[in-house]
């Protein structure tokens, strides 16, 4: 598989206590572990099964994911802003391979 | 009195749990059941307060968006712990769970799901004060995302 890339969308700059929402995408195949192949044969497994969001070290938000997830996993949430810092998302493979990405806002 | 099968499902699921005893033609019917029980974790679901948002049509089942939100001041006393959204016809019935802490601010949260045929999809919310909110909606699927 190629390598997994994240995009991540967010204002660069808030008011401090804004609440912002943050667009996140990933592409990755999901493959559920349900289909077959055109032998027949099941197509083993492989998901992102976990996904983490963190500010200045924090936790924000984190979802686990199952095979229902869609293909090139798609994920929004909020969170509160009360000083400028940087954002921090991981995503964590079935096979361990973690892909990390960072964001930076300035809240004034 | 005079209430039909669907309400009366309804009100069941409503008591925790309960759904089991109306067990539906569905086949995997006890794992979708089991992951709602172990949940609630003998809790009492309140019907109000999660919304879930959901296409009432989907054509294709392997791109099915959802929304899904708490109306919760998100402080650190009073805030939506997680919530979960639940396929119950799929081979997987636990499509997600979303955690939150107060820093997320807003408990809301949108993603796109499989879903493998017309169902009826339900959302479980957990919040800080152990209330548990219970949402569901249905979904017709016209070409099942799953398998294949």
């Amino acid at each position: 598989m190629a390598t997994a890339t994240p995009r991540v969308r967010l204002p660069a700059i808030a008011k401090k206590g804004d609440i912002i929402e943050i667009k996140t995408l990933i592409s990755h195949e999901m493959e559920s572990g349900q289909r077959k192949d055109s032998a027949g044969a099941l197509v083993p497994r492989k998901i992102i099964k976990l996904f983490e969001a963190q500010f200045n070290g924090h936790p924000v938000f984190s979802a686990d994911w199952n095979p229902s997830v869609s293909a090139n996993p798609y994920q929004s949430f909020f969170a509160k802003v009360e000083e400028s810092g940087i954002f921090e998302f991981a995503w964590t493979d079935d096979d361990g391979t973690v892909t990390k990405t960072t964001a930076k806002i300035t809240v004034t | 009195m005079g209430e039909t099968g669907q309400i009366s499902r309804r009100n069941l699921l409503v008591t925790g749990g309960a759904l089991l005893a109306f067990g539906p033609t569905r086949a995997d019917a006890a794992a979708s059941d089991a992951e709602i029980t172990r949940i609630l974790a003998g809790r009492t679901a309140k019907v109000t307060g999660l919304t879930l948002d959901v296409p009432s049509i989907a054509e294709n089942g392997l791109v099915v968006p959802v929304n899904l939100s708490v109306a919760s001041p998100m402080t650190a006393t009073d805030y939506v712990r997680a919530i979960h959204l639940i396929a119950p016809e799929n081979p997987i019935p636990l499509v997600a769970s979303f955690r939150f802490t107060p820093a997320s601010g807003r408990a809301a949260t949108s993603m796109r799901m499989r879903l493998a045929q017309t169902q009826t999809i339900v959302a479980i919310a957990e919040l800080s004060n152990n209330d548990v909110l219970i949402a569901q909606a249905e979904v017709k699927v016209t070409i099942g995302g799953c398998g294949g």
